[in-house]
């Protein structure tokens, strides 16, 4: 087991209700991974199958080579190493910044945990906080309290619990990126849960997309965004809409929006009846083009505008672009698409 | 000129000497409605002023030494066994699913309906020399009392050992609330952060918990001061036995509040501490998420010595002591049940009522006062009042009786000069002056209780609810009270109980004709007629235990998520 | 609740104008005294209105109540504390020939201030099997080393220890009787605690093998329904201390009429009413004390112990040196 993290085939109900299902995955060392989705996803539930707070039902859990949770078998939370950054922080409120951060390493010599938090203190900046409580903290602080908390003890795997949804928004991107750096500085293997996709981009080396309790794709964002395997991940990741079309051939498919070729080619056979994902960044604006739509709706999105646009079939698209092409509402414009990627599902995978 | 116009004038008189500091008309009558309160402490510590040098060298040869090392004895002793016959059951119970859990969580309230003096004549009448158990065991084993060493109940220790059993229960309340709120998520970090159980209680849960405890223990060492029954039936010479020598046996009233006011010395030291550390730390939620609170099942060892030490205090305060008490009641109880006694029944409930009801409101209008305002007078005054239950209750009785009868005497004369109208003793001789007492002495626990529950809730919520357009009453109403209501339910029974119980200042005070189940069995037990007095006793345990067991309940209610 | 309401109002008020009642201020306990006021109510109609307390801390009370005090009659248990009332002024005279002729006027006030109304002795108990008879002679005797850890004696804050000792001050001077009380702190088998029957049930297990007590409570205890109590208290016996000297001490029960008193002429009236042949016989019977009417023959258990010579010194004194009484026991460690 070369992986730090290895999930197989976990499955967890509580009171009756099957909170996750068949989960399976792993994570190697250093590795920084996301379990994305939404509210009620399970995603939580898993982290905390990880940490040792649920015992599963069915499945195993190993934490660097060692079998955490088995049917009957359950490594207490206390004894697996792990690191844990809650939503809220729960930083303790009767110790400063510093015993807090050292509550964990209570075994050690004390100049082995003075060098252990003087380099976490100047990994996450807190020099001038050092002695404060708390109460007296700004949440991005607290934050970074958190992490050197979690992080001081050397756990084998860090499990982030949506550690920026008490964050200001405009931070959260950036706040990921340097979080990420932290976390290979120091080498740590990481898990997050979010729900929120820019974060989950910003962060992970690799993301699983959950929905109702099961792992539906566990691959980097790239392939995420360009390969979704079903529907549910291309519903859930980026934007965009399907549009109806008819295999041409292995790799093309005839659509209302003209032939579109993809790279990799797929099973369906010759003439059959499939929907196609159609993102907004795969639909250009071409003034020369001689296939307009009409913009029916606009989102100013600072560099880009969303514009919603309605073909003259009646086809809903969206399209991504620049800001500076300040097109009035209902106006025809000029597209065209150009698509690498060439994703397509069958109906009934759709409603999947 | 009508009242209103009386009273506006006088107010506005008021801010405008006043200058800067704007008082609310609610804020000045409750500063006059506070210091009314003040009186007896005032007294009492205005005694201080005056020398009395000689019976004072008297007291320092003699007995002061004994009432200081006694009572600092009591308050050690007392003090460490309430805190771990508190603190422990409470985080178990809190924690951990054992045999009986669910019962032992409100059954180990028990104790606390039981006043110090009955459990100290029950376990004196048992296990004293003369009584049955060292009775039968000479019997059995043919030995004579000087041949065997048995533990000398009437001692001390005794003294200690009785009152930590009827007191730890205000620990163990505070705990209990204060473990439940914790968000689990705390105790949930530590575990990932390595620690074990032990180490989770012993770093995080007890530390966050210390605010609370340490306001029952201050409950506590403030009750074990006041306590008179005990020790003088124990023959422990305590401040409290001091004080009423000096003041009744010397008859030196002076000297008598003079022992008192370094009574209160102990207090506000006591008083001083607890703030300070309050101070330190701010104690709001850890977290506002909380996630259902999933009790451990504890595997058979571990249940069985939960069991034992929840069920110990319970056994001990409670069960024996009742049990002797049941056994002689029920020796006794076809000429004890007669109408004298249910007369004495209704009186000592509805008094308890209507004081703790009482003290409640009063404690609800002072604590929020203060929240409303940065006055200094307004913190002053609180913490003032609070110095009152560290008055014995004689001490109180009089400190009350003075004012009041000079009150009466001076509108008596007042009266019969210009309306030749003599109206007597009004208020001195009638319920209203009992009830004072009670207040002064019992206001202290209703304010403790209701300060630490209102201090959860952030004042941002309240600035919530203005945005909104609430008034103060109505935030009192709809956001303040159900999130308390566990709180204020404790603060109404502890106030209940404890008056249930008092002794000193009802004996002193009472009216005529009127007398309740406490000063039934005092007067029986001292008249070393204690199967007499078992039937009133077990009356005032009884009364005392609905409350206890409806408090229990509504502290687990109020946690949000727990079941 | 509404009606709980109206029962506090009713209790609150209770200014109500009555028929004749008179308002007593009573240091005996209600169970002693209340059989014998219930029944004077049976016989005159005056209805009895009753506090029971300390007396100290009635005195107290009508020292702060002052002319608006409600009670005409203050009822005690010892002496010491009648003098003490009178001092303060809290009594007034009360010309009453049927109390004059009942009472021996050594256990009235001189100025006709308050009454003694029933009599007790503190006499000493000991255990037959353990202590020869002759040994015993007076309370002086008791300082003798051979008692040594032999004596229980109850707390010095008790009222009639207190007056023991005023009496023995006033026959033999503060310096002898210090040096008197310092010695028998030594022979104390304990340190004090309990009552009266404590001490006796302390001789009869084998605590001790002497004990200073009021001898009602032997009384009492002899008759008590309670069986651990009769057996105590026939493994015990009596013995009248100091025949050949100035008697075995004895203290009164008594009362007087308050200075203020509103209802003066009931107060009288109850009063002449706990010194008539009745009530005397009563205070013998039901208390087993001695009727300080000295034509009363008393109760059964009372004759088993004989005539007694009790000490005819002044009551008054008794007063007079509790104070220095006090002192010196809190000087000589009698707690």
């Amino acid at each position: 087991m070369n992986n730090a993290i290895e999930i197989k085939e976990l499955s967890l109900s509580i009171e009756g209700r099957q909170i996750l299902e068949n989960i399976s995955f792993g994570l190697g060392e250093i590795g920084i991974a996301c379990l994305l989705g939404p509210s009620g996803c399970g995603k939580t539930s898993l982290l905390r199958c990880i940490a040792g707070f649920e015992e599963l039902n069915y499945g195993e859990v190993w934490i660097k080579g060692i079998i955490a949770s088995k049917p009957n078998h359950h490594l207490p939370v206390e004894q697996r190493n792990i690191g844990m950054v809650f939503q809220d922080y729960v930083l303790f409120p009767h110790m400063s910044v510093t015993e807090n951060i050292i509550f964990g390493l209570k075994d050690q010599r004390a100049t082995r945990i003075k060098e252990r938090l003087d380099e976490l203190i100047e990994l996450f900046a807190l020099e001038k906080h050092t002695r404060k409580y708390p109460h007296q903290l700004s949440g991005g602080q607290q934050q970074r309290v958190a992490l050197a908390r979690a992080m001081a003890p050397r756990p084998g795997v860090l499990l982030l619990d949506e550690p920026f949804a008490s964050l200001d928004i405009q931070l959260r991107e950036q706040l990921a990126r340097e979080l990420r750096s932290i976390l290979k500085q120091d080498g740590i293997t990481t898990i997050m849960v979010t729900h929120n996709q820019l974060e989950a981009f910003a962060m992970a080396d690799i993301i699983g997309v959950m929905g109702d309790g099961k792992l539906r794709q566990w691959d980097t964002a790239f392939n995420l965004y360009h390969e979704p395997k079903t529907s549910y991940v291309a519903n859930f990741i980026g934007e965009g809409v399907f549009i109806k079309g008819e295999v041409i051939n292995s790799i093309e498919v005839k659509t209302d929006i003209g032939n579109i070729k993809g790279h990799i080619p797929h099973n369906f056979e010759k003439g059959k009846k499939v929907r196609v994902l159609i993102r907004p960044d795969d639909i250009l604006h071409d003034d020369d083009s001689k296939v307009t739509a009409h913009v029916r709706g606009k989102a100013f999105r600072g560099a880009e505008f969303l514009y919603t646009l309605e073909t003259k079939n009646g086809l809903y698209l969206q399209s991504l672009v620049p800001s500076h092409h300040d097109h009035p509402m209902n106006e025809p414009i000029g597209i065209k698409t150009e698509i690498d990627h060439l994703v397509i599902f069958t109906d009934e995978e759709i409603s999947i | 000129m009508t009242f209103k116009n009386f009273s506006e004038s006088f107010y506005s008189l008021l801010n405008l000497n006043f200058g800067l500091l704007k008082f609310s008309r609610l804020n000045l009558t409750l500063i006059i409605l506070a210091l009314f309160f003040c009186i007896p402490v005032v007294i009492v510590c205005g005694s201080l002023f005056f020398p009395a040098k000689d019976i004072w060298v008297h007291l320092i040869d003699t007995v002061l030494t004994d009432y200081i090392f006694n009572s600092l004895a009591l308050l050690i002793g007392v003090g460490f066994f309430s805190l771990l016959l508190g603190v422990i059951p409470a985080w178990l119970v809190t924690m951990y699913q054992f045999p009986m859990s669910r019962y032992l969580e409100w059954a180990i309230l028990l104790p606390m309906s039981m006043p110090a003096y009955i459990i100290a004549y029950s376990y004196t009448g048992t296990f004293d020399a003369a009584g049955p158990v060292q009775t039968i065991m000479r019997e059995l084993t043919g030995w004579e009392y000087n041949d065997y060493w048995f533990p000398e109940i009437r001692s001390l220790g005794g003294a200690i050992a009785m009152l930590s059993l009827v007191l730890y229960p205000y620990v163990y309340l505070l705990a209990r609330a204060s473990f439940i709120e914790q968000s689990i998520c705390v105790l949930e970090v530590s575990r990932t952060l390595g620690c074990n159980a032990i180490d989770a209680f012993r770093r995080v849960a007890l530390p966050l918990a210390r605010p609370a405890i340490i306001v029952g223990l201050s409950l506590v060492l403030m009750e074990t001061l006041a306590d008179y029954g005990t020790v003088q039936y124990f023959g422990v010479s305590a401040f409290t036995t001091g004080i009423f020598r000096t003041w009744f046996g010397m008859d030196n009233s002076l000297v008598a509040a003079q022992l008192s006011a370094i009574l209160l010395l102990f207090v506000v030291v006591f008083l001083y501490l607890e703030r300070r550390s309050r101070k330190q730390l701010a104690f709001h939620h850890t977290s506002n998420r909380y996630s259902p609170l999933l009790k451990q099942k504890l595997k058979s060892s571990s249940a069985f010595f939960a069991f034992v030490i929840c069920f110990a205090p319970l056994l001990f305060g409670f069960i024996l002591p009742a049990s002797f008490l049941g056994e002689w009641a029920i020796s006794t109880y076809s000429e004890a049940l007669d109408i004298d006694f249910y007369i004495l029944l209704l009186n000592s409930l509805s008094l308890a009522f209507v004081t703790a009801l009482l003290a409640l409101v009063i404690a609800l209008f002072l604590v929020y006062m203060n929240r409303n305002s940065h006055l200094f007078i307004n913190r002053f005054l609180v913490r003032f009042i609070s110095l009152g239950y560290a008055i014995p209750g004689t001490v109180i009785a009089v400190g009350v009786l003075i004012p009041f009868a000079w009150f009466d005497n001076r509108l008596d004369e007042f009266l019969t000069l210009h309306f030749n109208f003599s109206s007597g003793l009004l208020i001195s001789g009638t319920l209203f002056i009992l009830i004072f007492a009670y207040l002064v002495r019992f206001l202290a626990v209703s304010i403790n209780t209701v300060e630490a529950a209102l201090e959860k809730i952030k004042l941002e919520m309240d600035e919530v609810a203005k945005t909104a357009g609430m008034s103060h009453v109505s935030i009192m109403r709809r956001i303040h009270m159900p999130i308390m209501r566990g709180s204020l339910l404790t603060a109404l029974l502890l106030v209940f109980v404890d008056v249930l119980k008092e002794l000193p200042a009802t004996l002193i005070l009472r009216p005529f004709n009127f007398n309740t189940l406490a000063v039934r069995t005092f007067e029986l037990a001292n008249e070393e007629r204690l199967a007499e007095a078992a039937v009133p006793a077990l009356a005032i345990v009884i009364a005392g235990i609905i409350p206890v067991i409806m408090i229990s309940n509504s502290i687990s209610r109020s946690r949000p998520g727990y079941e | 609740m509404k009606k709980t309401l109206t029962i506090i109002i009713f209790l609150i008020f209770q200014q109500l104008p009555n028929a004749a009642e008179v308002n007593v201020y009573s240091a005996r306990k209600e169970t002693l005294i209340k059989p014998l006021l219930d029944q004077f109510t049976r016989d005159t109609g005056i209805r009895v209105n009753l506090i029971t307390g300390k007396a100290d801390i009635f005195i107290k009370r009508l020292e702060i109540e002052g002319e608006n005090t409600p009670a005409d009659i203050l009822l005690t248990i010892d002496a010491a504390r009648l003098v003490r009332a009178k001092e303060k002024g809290l009594f007034q005279e009360v010309i009453s020939d049927a109390l004059n002729k009942v009472i021996p006027n050594y256990f009235r006030d001189i100025d006709n201030h308050w009454f003694g109304l029933s009599l007790r002795s503190r006499v000493i108990v000991f255990a037959p099997d353990r202590v020869n008879k002759e040994e015993l002679i007076d309370y002086l005797d008791l300082a003798n080393s051979k008692w040594k850890g032999r004596i229980c004696v109850r707390s010095s804050s008790n009222i009639y220890n207190q007056s023991l000792v005023a009496s023995l001050i006033a026959h033999h001077g503060i310096n002898k009787i210090e040096i008197w009380a310092s010695r028998l702190v030594e022979n104390f088998a304990r340190p004090s605690k309990g009552g009266d029957r404590d001490q006796i049930k302390a001789v009869a297990i084998g605590v001790c093998d002497i004990a200073l007590v009021n001898n009602y409570y032997l009384a009492g205890m002899l008759e008590s329904s309670q069986e651990y109590e009769t057996y105590a208290a026939k493994k015990v016996k009596l013995f009248w201390p100091d025949q050949n000297g100035h008697g075995a001490h004895v203290n009164i029960s008594g009362a007087g009429v308050t200075k203020y008193a509103k209802n003066k002429e009931e107060a009288i009236q109850l009063l002449e009413y706990l010194v008539t042949d009745k009530a005397q016989q009563w205070y013998s019977d039901i208390n087993y004390e001695y009727a300080v009417n000295p034509e009363i023959k008393n109760t059964a258990i009372l004759g088993i112990w004989g005539v007694f010579k009790s000490d005819d010194l002044n009551l008054s004194l008794l007063g007079r040196y509790n104070r220095d009484a006090v002192l010196l026991m809190d000087r000589v460690g009698w707690k």
